[in-house]
Formats: C-alpha cells, structure tokens, sequence
C-alpha cells in the first residue's frame, strides 16, 4: 500500500506538471503567436489604448445608439466580471413582466414604430455579454437611430451591413450584426 | 422546426460519423502493449514516467487492485484541488487577489473535478485564480477523463480475456490515455478555440473605458450583512454610475479545450460556453460540440476493435443514436417553437432570413435556435455538462431532453469511458432479458453472464438512479433545499430536480437558477457526485474481475446476436424504458406539470 501511495503521488505530480504546466504554456506560446489579436481577447485599439471588445458587448440604452441584447448581470448589465443569463423560466410571470417592459422602452423611444419587436432584443442573452444581435433586430432600429442622428436611412443601413457577419462559411451559426462596432461606427470613431 | 435547424443537425452527425473511425482506431493503437507509431514516439517519455514513479509497466493487476489504485489516485487529486482552492491567496498567478473558498465549497468543487462531473457552484472569472483553474481544474480535467478511459480498458479486457485473474494496470492505462490521447488532441482544439477569439494568457484583467455609462444598482446591507429596508417595506437600493467595463483574461483556450474533449464541462468563466471568450464563434461552437462527442463516439469504434469484432462497436454507437436523434430535433423543435408566454407580447418569434426566432431568453444571438438546442441535447447525452444557453430558460420540453438525458444515465456517450462501460451494463442486463426469454444462459462477447455480473450490471444501473430520486426527496422536504428554488411552481421543482440529476449523473450543468452554494446543496450534491463515480466504477472493475476469470464461449446456435437491429432495438428500449419508469413520476411533477400548464 505504501509503495502504491508513493506511486500515486509521484504520478500525480508528473502529470500536474505535464497537463496543468506544460500544456497551458506550449497552449499559449503557439497561441500568443499566430493569433495575438484572438489570445489577448479581440479588443479595439485606438491610439494604443483598448477601447472595448468585439466579442464582450456593452450596455446601451441611450436611443441614438443600437441597443443589444438584454443583460441580466448584476449590479449592472453587460458586467464581464460576473457573467450570466436570468435562469428565469418560460412560466416565470417575471419573464412576462421583463419583456413587456423592454417593448414598452423601445416603443417609448420610438412611437411611429408599431412592428412586433424581433425575439432576441426582448430577450435576456445566456452570458450576459452577448456582443451581437440579430439583422432583424438591428432593422427595428434603423429608423430610430437616423432619425436621431439626424441621417439618412439609407446611411444607417449601410453601416449596419458593414457590420453584419453571415452564417460562418454560410453554414454555422446565425447571421448578427455587432453593437459595439456599429455604435463606434456611428459615433466616426 | 426550421430546414436550416435539421441541415445543423445532419452536419454535426455527417462530421462526427466521419471521425469516429479514425480516432477509434488511434486510440484502440494509443492504448496497446504491442509496438506501434505511437509508442515508437512517446514511448521514451512514458517509460520514463514510469521509472520516475516507481510504477513496474508489466504489472498486471487484478480487479481489486487496480480499483484501489484508482481509488487512491482520484483521492490525491480531491485533496490536491481542495487545497488550491483554500490556499490560493498566499499562492502566485493570482493577479485579481482571490480570497480562499469556503470549505464546503471547496469540497464541492473538488469532487466535481476529481469525478468528471464539474457541477460549478462558483463563478469562474469572480473566485478562482489563474493557478486553481491551471493546476487544480484543468489538471483534474485530463486524469478525471483518463481513469474514465482507463476502468473502461479494464472492463473491455473482462471481455477479451480468459481464465484470467488480472484486468491490466491503471497507471499504464492511465498514462496511456493523457499522453497519447487527451494531450494531442486537446492542443489541436485550444488553438482551433483560439483562432476564434478564446482568450488565452497570463495578464490581469482589462479595463476598458465604456460607449456609454451604465448604473450599477445594489441593494444596500446594514453592518450584519442584512438588506436595509425603506419605508414602504422595499428593500433599499443605492445607485452607481458605471464608466468601465473589467474585460476577465486567463489561459482559457487550453482548459476549455479539455474540458469538452474529456467530456468535464466546467466552465472557465461563469456563463460557461455561452460566454463569448469561451466560445465565440459557431465554428468554435461546432468544435466544442464535436469535442464532447469526439472520444465517447470514437472509443466505441475502439471496443469493437478490442474485441475483435468491429460489429459490436457500430451497433452500440447506432443504439446510442437512435435514442440521441430523436430526442435532439423533439428539444430543437420546442426551441423553436418559442415561448407560449410570449404569444399575446409584440413579439417576432418566428424564424427568418434575418433571425434564428424562437424561445431566446438565455440564449446566444450568434448560435440561435439550432447551434443552442443541438449543443444542450449534446452535453447532456454526454456527461460533459458545459451549456451554451442557460437551460433554465429552456422551454418545458426543451428542458425536459437535457434533464432525461442524464437521467438515462449518461450512457447515450455519456462521460468519455464512462458512458460506454455504463452503456455495457445496461447491455449486460439487455442480453439477461433476452435469455430470461428463452430460458438460456445469457451470452455477452463470449462470456457467460451469470448472478455476479448481473448484480454488478444492476448495481451500475440503479445507484444513479436511487441517489436521483432520494437525494431529490431530501431536497425538497428540507427547508434549506428549497431555499435556493429561483424559479415559482413546477419549474422551481425541475431546478431541484435537474440539479440532482446533473450531480448524480456526474454531468455538471444546470438549471442555475437554483443558487446552490449553500452548505446544504455543496455536501448533498458533493456526496452525489462522489458515490454514483466511484460505486459504479468499483461495481463494473468486479463484473470485469470476474469476466476475465471466465473461459470463453464459442457462440451456438441459442446464442443471441448482439450486433444486430434487433439487438440494437433491444438495448435501447432496455435503457429508455429504466429511465421512463424511474423518472416519469417526477418529471410529471416538473416539466411535464410545466409544459400543460403553458400552453392551456
């Protein structure tokens, strides 16, 4: 038994060393250098200072930006250092109430525009952090936005495509349009 | 039901089907004695590893033996994780100054690592230091899946050898498994992850100044720790205004990448793969999902080639996906259907060119409807527990397929190793069923099935069945586990439910509304997730114990075939109709109860 013990931890301790040192450290020396931008986490850089991420979506709720999905991370939403989604139920009548509540702030935001509000704008994302919405989404608020901004809708549309990406290699995924990458288009930065 | 959600579901199938042949064979070589490409290359450090140990290679252990080395190896690594946890504040790499665990959280989380199931009662990005997630979780992660791989080996060799007192040797199965299996693979998917935005890297977190401020809001606590209330009997809340966004870092990609391809499952951050750092893209989505698949599907390509008879494997892997398929497009159709709650709301639920439609609460907008329900169903018939959507969002019956696929025993692939040795147990009782109906001695793989295997077969069915339904009762007449229900009526029931059968089940994920990081819910999920591991694992070392010591049976005539439809038939009703008796009762009461009341 001695002997066996002996070999276990002698085992355990080669094998911490195998898969919890040298494998994470080989991981990211690759890692570090073919995909720097990815492995330091996709942030925007302006003037060499990072401004934001293109996958960690941020909170908006002012109506001359597009507003992303529904955040149910606290004490704030969009809260990267807590992420996570509201578990509410589908029969969670606080579901029901969430969800009436964002219509009614796009709505009141928005008055002359009384088409069904796309799903996953109402919506709480799983993490939280949700970077993207849907085309449909995005669409709802075109009008809004160039109104606000005092542009075009056409204008709008068009920044709105330019930050769309479609089904990955047309077949994985759904088509989304990024917030943050819009909003910062919007804003010329 | 969309096209498009059964094209995904065809795809994913098409890919996997295509790589179970060729990663089975690797892996039935990876495992062999006989010299070979692989141990040509990794045969020098693996002596070496064993000359460092002390460990002689040409051992051949008995059943008991090698169940105590097992034992005793997955013991050291629960101690190893629970003293990270505590210790991690004195420890280096723990840049955001993480304060220990407590001790009956520690405890939690280190039986979850140590028995492959990575329940989480912790948020990842909020509690755990770079060296805890390195060298406690990621560690317990490769050996957790390995001795999984390893009691499996054993059990096949009950099968292939004769008049034999021994089952093969742990450590070598063991090294085996990490060396030429879960290390390669697990490199090539942390840096497919990695080109697609899973971060991975030592630097302290990121601070980023915000588009546009936020507001925190926190309920204010007096000196006690209690909510201060205001005159109206509301709790008193206090008002932030928020300019940064804290971006969480880490060496994520490298333990992600293993805790999918050893079917573990615990998240790097809280939100586990729905988090965009965890899993960015569909491509890192189809990857995680193929991953979870991977092993379980290519290791029964890997039995077949064991015994010597590749027509065993396939028939398994059909049963396995006959029970699977169904049950995936039944949750991707209720997905889809969306959320009858919603129906009288302005609200588009209905899928289009220009979005996925469908029940969205707690799902992701780059996965949709298809990629969502797909990786649920997938995680759950595997015993990897990592979720791309919150499942406690999912509708009635979309909940349903995750919560019975547990139930099932995590034998539809299920854990890596584990699923198939359990899924030969329930073959085991398949074949007595069929001879109790002819009134012949069962037959399996040329060994006769007798009283012992029987007990040993039922033992590894009903222990994870018994812990659900107990555990499940004690939860709900407890004051304390009911305390942590989130959600009112059936559903605060399928949260209670879903929990225990994720813990006793060893899967890991959620209903996560249910805030279980309570005492109570740490030791009884705790205690779940250590006996259904370990017993069935001992259960199915002594079957093979006395497997091995058997003489072979040339098949006869009243042999029955266990690689045809009819004995695929056979073994997956065997497995559907345990888990239909066992827990129809109590998913009445939840989300069956839920599903009535929702759409009356």
């Amino acid at each position: 038994m001695g002997k066996l013990i002996r070999s276990a931890i002698v085992m355990l301790l080669l094998m911490t060393v195998i898969t919890g040192v040298a494998y994470p450290l080989v991981v990211t020396g690759v890692a570090q250098v073919l995909f720097p931008s990815q492995a330091n986490g996709s942030l925007i850089d302006r003037e060499g200072k990072p401004i934001g991420s293109t996958l960690i979506g941020q909170s908006f709720d002012d109506p001359k930006y597009f507003w992303g999905r529904p955040s149910a991370t606290s004490p704030q939403p969009n809260n990267a250092l807590s992420s996570s989604g509201s578990n509410l139920g589908p029969t969670n009548p606080a579901l029901t109430d969430a969800v009436k509540q964002r219509i009614e702030a796009l709505r009141a935001v928005d008055p002359g525009n009384t088409a069904a509000v796309p799903v996953d704008l109402v919506t709480a994302s799983a993490s939280g952090l949700d970077p993207e919405i849907s085309p449909a989404a995005a669409a709802y608020q075109v009008s809004r936005v160039a109104r606000l901004r005092g542009m075009s809708e056409s204008q709008v549309r068009s920044m709105v495509i330019m930050a769309t990406t479609g089904r990955q290699f047309g077949m994985l995924g759904e088509a989304r349009v990024n917030v943050l990458k819009l909003n910062l288009a919007l804003d010329g930065r | 039901m969309t096209s498009f959600d059964i094209f995904q579901v065809i795809l994913f199938l098409g890919v996997l089907l295509v790589l179970i042949k060729p990663v089975g064979a690797y892996m039935a070589m990876a495992f062999a004695d006989t010299p070979n490409g692989v141990n040509r290359v990794g045969g020098k450090l693996e002596r070496l590893l064993y000359r460092l140990a002390g460990v002689r290679s040409d051992e051949q252990m008995g059943w008991r033996r090698y169940a105590i080395a097992m034992l005793v190896f997955n013991m050291l690594g629960l101690f190893a994780v629970y003293a990270l946890q505590r210790l991690q504040q004195w420890l280096p790499l723990n840049p955001q100054h993480f304060d220990a665990l407590s001790p009956d959280l520690a405890m939690n989380t280190a039986i979850s690592f140590a028995s492959n199931t990575n329940w989480q009662a912790y948020g990842g990005e909020s509690a755990m230091s770079y060296l805890t997630q390195m060298l406690g979780l990621a560690v317990q992660n490769f050996l957790s899946a390995a001795t999984g791989i390893a009691v499996l080996l054993a059990v096949v060799r009950g099968f292939t050898r004769r008049s034999a007192d021994s089952v093969g040797n742990f450590w070598v199965d063991m090294t085996r498994t990490t060396l030429y299996v879960l290390v390669p693979f697990s490199l090539v998917i942390a840096l497919l992850l990695s080109s697609q935005g899973v971060v991975q890297n030592f630097k302290a977190y990121v601070d980023v100044p915000l588009v546009q401020n936020t507001t925190a809001v926190e309920t204010v606590k007096d000196a006690a720790g209690n909510t201060v209330k205001d005159a109206a009997g509301k709790d008193m809340t206090k008002s932030t205004t928020v300019t940064t966004q804290t971006l969480p870092m880490g060496p994520a990609a490298s333990q992600i990448a293993i805790k999918q391809l050893g079917t573990n499952g615990g998240g790097f951050f809280n939100a586990n793969s729905a988090h965009p750092y965890e899993n960015p893209t569909p491509f890192s989505n189809f990857i995680e999902m193929l991953a979870i698949f991977l092993i379980p599907g290519g290791l029964c390509y890997t039995f077949g080639s064991m015994v010597g008879d590749r027509r065993q494997g396939w028939a398994i892997l059909a049963t396995m996906l006959l029970i699977f398929v169904p049950l995936c497009l039944g949750a991707i159709a209720a997905e889809q259907a969306g959320n009858p709650a919603l129906h009288g709301l302005a609200v588009d639920q209905q899928a289009s060119a220009f979005q996925a439609g469908g029940n969205m609460e707690g799902k992701e907008t780059r996965f949709g409807i298809a990629a969502s329900g797909l990786f649920a169903t997938i995680t759950t018939a595997a015993s990897c527990g990592a979720v791309n959507a919150m499942h406690d969002s999912l509708t009635p019956l979309g909940g349903l397929v995750p919560m019975w696929l547990m139930q099932l025993g995590e034998v539809i692939f299920g854990g890596v190793g584990s699923g198939l040795y359990g899924m030969l147990a329930f073959a085991v009782v398949a074949v007595f069923i069929a001879g109790l109906m002819v009134g012949r001695t069962p037959e399996y793989l040329g060994k006769k099935i007798e009283a012992h295997e029987m007990k040993m077969a039922s033992l590894a069915v009903l222990v994870p069945c018994a812990l659900v339904v107990i555990c499940t009762a004690i939860a709900v007449m407890t004051p304390a586990g009911v305390a942590g229900v989130a959600n009112p009526g059936a559903h605060g029931f399928s949260e209670v439910l879903y929990a225990v059968s994720s813990a006793a089940n060893n899967n890991g994920s959620a209903f996560g509304g249910l805030s279980a990081n309570t005492p109570f819910w740490n030791v009884l999920l705790g205690v779940c997730m250590y006996l259904s591991r370990f017993l069935l694992a001992i259960a199915m070392l002594a079957m093979a114990g006395s497997l091995a010591a058997k003489r072979h049976v040339p098949p006869s005539a009243g042999t029955l075939p266990t690689h045809t439809p009819l004995f695929v038939t056979l073994l997956a009703c065997v497995v559907v109709v345990v888990g239909a008796l066992t827990f129809l009762p109590a998913l009445a009461l939840g989300p069956i109860a839920e599903f009535l009341m929702s759409v009356r």
